[in-house]
C-alpha cells in the first residue's frame, strides 16, 4: 500500500516533468528559430531584391516573392550596361581582388609556417619574446599606421597598384598566421624533431618530411582565415587604391554610393552578394575550419 | 661560414617576419606618434610642436562626438552580442535537432565583409522602401522607422548591424567554451539536486569566465576598429551623428589635410587599444607560462 502510493507520486512527479520538459523544449526552438530568421532575413532580402525589376520593388514589400527568376541586375552589376563613361560595372575590381588575394595570402601563409616552425622547433633565447612581438602586430588598430604606409607605397612607386596591396595584406598577415602555426606546432612532439637531427636532417628538411606532412589543417585554416580577411578588406583597399585599382569592396561601396540618377537597389544588392559569394561559399564549403580559425586565434589550446 | 649559416639558420629564417614587423608595426607607430607631435598639415614636418595636436583634437566637437559615439556604440554592442551570444550557446548546448544548420546561419554574417552587410542593411533601414514600407503595407499605417536618417537614433542602426554581424562569434567561443568542459561536473550538479538554471547560472557560466574575457577583449577591439560599417552605412552622417574616431582619423588625413592631428587621433584609439590588449596578452602569458 505504502509502496503503491510513493510509486503512484512518483509517476505523477514525473509525468509533470515530462510535460514542463516538452514545454521547455518548445520554448527553445521557438527562441532558436526567432533568431535564425533574424540572421536569415538580410540574407534573403538581398537574394529577392535582386530578383525583382524597380518596378516590383515599388509596388512590394522587402519580403515579397520576385515574379521571377530575373537575373538581368545580375548581369549589370557583374558587366555592366555597355555604354562607355560612367557605366561601373564589378568583373574588373572581382578580378583586381583575385590578383591581390592569391599571391598575399600565399606569401603570409608561407612566412606564417616558418616562423611558427622556428618558434617551437628550433627554439632559442628570447623567442617568446620575439613571438609576443610579433603577436602584438594582431591588435594594433590600423590607423596608426596608415599615413606611414601611404608614404612608404609612394616610395617605393606602388602606390595605387595591386603590387602595393598585395605587399600590405602580406605584411599585417604574418602576426596572424605566425599565431596560428606556431599554435599548431607547438602540440607536435619535439621529440619528433630531435630524433631526425641526430640521424643529420637540417632545418628544411625536417621542415617538408616530418612538418609539412602534418600540417594540412592548419595550413587550410590559415588560408580560409587570410583569404576572408584580405577578401573582405575596405580600409586598406579604400586607404591605398583608387580608381581602376581597386579591389571587390572599394569598388561595391563605389557603385552604392554613386549618386547618379535613380538608385537601382536591385543592382545594388546583386552587387553586394557577387561581392560576398566567395568567402560565403569557403565559408559553407569550409566551415569547420573557418570557425577553427576564429577561435583558435582567441580562445587557446 | 657554412658552420655558421648552419648554426644560424632558423633566426635568419625569423629575420624577414621580424624585420617587416619591426619596420610596418613598430617604426610605423613610432613615426605616427612622433607626427603627431608636430604641426604637420598636408605634408609631415618634422620640428617638434608639442601637445597642440592633442589639444586641438580634445577641443574639436567633432571628435569629442566621435568618442561620445564610440562609448555608445562600444556598451551596446557589446552588451547585445554577449547576451544573444551566450543564450544562443546555451540553447544549442540542449541536443538540439539540426544544430549544424542553425550554427551555419548564426555564424555567417562574420563571412561577410561590413560592406557587402552596410549594403544589405542600408537598403532594409531605408525609410520610404525598407522596413517602414513593409509594416505600412502590412496596415500599421503610422509606423515609422527612419532610424538611418534621424540624427539621434543613426547611431543605433549601427549597432543593430553590428551586433547581427558579430553576435554569432560570441555564440561560437562560448560553445567551445562549453563543450570543454567534462560531463562528470555537470552530472555530479544534477546528482545533487540541481535544475539545469542553476547548472548554468551557478557553475558553468562562472567557468566561463576566461571567455568572458576574450570576447569581451575581441569585441572592443572591433568597435574601436570599427570604419567600414560606418562608411557602408552612413557614411558618418546624417550630418556628422555617426561620426566615430576611426573615420575621423582617415577623413582628417586624407580628405582635410590635417596630418598631424590625424596622427594624434590615431595615437588615441592606438592607447585605447592597448589599454585593452596588453593585460589581456599579460594574463594569456600567465596561463601559458602556468602550464
Amino acid at each position: 500500500m505504502q509502496d503503491n502510493l510513493k510509486s503512484s507520486s512518483y509517476q505523477q512527479l514525473e509525468q509533470k516533468s515530462k510535460y514542463t520538459n516538452m514545454f521547455l523544449r518548445w520554448f527553445l526552438y521557438f527562441v532558436l528559430i526567432i533568431f535564425a530568421s533574424y540572421f536569415i532575413f538580410p540574407l534573403y532580402v538581398m537574394v529577392v531584391t535582386s530578383l525583382k525589376t524597380m518596378e516590383e520593388i515599388r509596388q512590394g514589400t522587402l519580403l515579397s516573392w520576385p515574379s521571377g527568376l530575373n537575373f538581368d541586375s545580375w548581369a549589370v552589376a557583374w558587366g555592366g550596361r555597355g555604354y562607355g563613361a560612367g557605366d561601373t560595372f564589378l568583373k574588373p575590381y572581382f578580378w583586381n581582388s583575385i590578383k591581390m588575394v592569391v599571391p598575399a595570402v600565399f606569401f603570409s601563409t608561407f612566412i606564417g609556417a616558418m616562423t611558427g616552425y622556428v618558434l617551437t622547433k628550433w627554439r632559442f633565447k628570447g623567442d617568446s619574446w620575439v613571438f609576443l612581438f610579433l603577436l602584438f602586430g594582431c591588435f594594433i588598430p590600423f590607423q596608426a599606421i596608415l599615413l606611414p604606409m601611404a608614404r612608404t607605397l609612394g616610395a617605393l612607386g606602388i602606390s595605387n597598384s595591386i603590387v602595393g596591396l598585395v605587399l600590405v595584406h602580406t605584411v599585417y598577415g604574418i602576426p596572424f598566421t605566425t599565431l596560428f602555426f606556431r599554435n599548431y606546432y607547438v602540440s607536435v612532439p619535439t621529440e619528433l624533431v630531435k630524433a631526425a637531427r641526430i640521424d643529420g636532417a637540417g632545418f628544411f628538411k625536417i621542415f617538408f618530411k616530418i612538418l609539412l606532412p602534418i600540417s594540412a589543417p592548419i595550413i587550410v585554416v590559415t588560408i580560409i582565415w587570410q583569404f576572408t580577411q584580405i577578401w573582405n578588406d575596405f580600409l586598406f583597399g579604400s586607404t591605398f587604391s583608387f580608381g581602376e585599382a581597386a579591389p571587390i569592396q572599394v569598388a561595391l561601396n563605389n557603385m552604392v554610393l554613386s549618386s547618379t540618377s535613380v538608385k537601382e537597389y536591385n543592382v545594388d544588392m546583386a552587387s553586394a552578394i557577387i561581392a560576398g559569394v566567395p568567402t560565403l561559399i569557403v565559408y559553407v564549403l569550409a566551415g569547420k575550419y573557418f570557425i577553427r580559425g576564429l577561435t583558435s586565434g582567441a580562445v587557446k589550446g | 661560414m657554412f658552420k655558421w649559416l648552419e648554426k644560424n639558420l632558423p633566426k635568419i629564417v625569423m629575420a624577414p617576419a621580424v624585420g617587416l614587423i619591426g619596420w610596418f608595426v613598430y617604426g610605423f607607430v613610432l613615426w605616427t606618434l612622433y607626427i603627431s607631435f608636430t604641426n604637420s598639415k598636408i605634408l609631415p614636418k618634422y620640428e617638434l610642436w608639442g601637445f597642440g595636436q592633442y589639444e586641438k583634437l580634445w577641443a574639436s566637437r567633432k571628435w569629442l562626438i566621435s568618442v561620445d559615439n564610440l562609448l555608445v556604440f562600444t556598451a551596446l554592442f557589446l552588451i547585445f552580442c554577449i547576451v544573444i551570444g551566450i543564450i544562443l550557446a546555451i540553447f544549442l548546448d540542449q541536443k538540439i535537432r539540426a544544430e549544424g544548420v542553425l550554427r551555419t546561419i548564426y555564424l555567417y554574417p562574420m563571412a561577410l565583409s561590413f560592406i557587402v552587410t552596410g549594403t544589405a542593411w542600408k537598403w532594409i533601414l531605408n525609410p520610404t522602401l525598407g522596413i517602414q514600407k513593409m509594416f505600412i503595407d502590412w496596415g500599421f499605417e503610422n509606423f515609422t522607422f527612419d532610424w538611418l536618417v534621424n540624427r539621434e537614433m543613426a547611431i543605433y542602426t549601427i549597432v543593430i548591424a553590428g551586433v547581427w554581424q558579430s553576435a554569432g562569434f560570441v555564440m561560437a567561443l562560448f560553445l567551445a567554451g562549453l563543450r570543454s568542459v567534462e560531463d562528470e561536473i555537470v552530472k555530479a550538479a544534477k546528482i545533487d539536486g540541481a535544475g539545469l538554471f542553476t547548472v548554468y547560472w551557478r557553475i558553468l557560466l562562472p567557468m566561463m569566465r576566461p571567455v568572458f574575457f576574450t570576447s569581451f577583449v575581441i569585441l572592443v577591439h572591433i568597435s574601436i576598429k570599427s570604419y567600414d560599417l560606418i562608411v557602408a552605412l552612413t557614411q558618418g552622417g546624417p550630418g556628422i551623428s555617426t561620426t566615430m574616431p576611426a573615420l575621423f582619423m582617415t577623413q582628417a588625413a586624407f580628405h582635410k589635410s590635417q596630418v598631424g592631428l590625424s596622427a594624434a587621433s590615431a595615437m588615441m584609439m592606438f592607447m585605447a587599444v592597448a589599454a585593452v590588449i596588453i593585460p589581456y596578452l599579460y594574463s594569456e602569458l600567465r596561463r601559458e607560462n602556468a602550464r
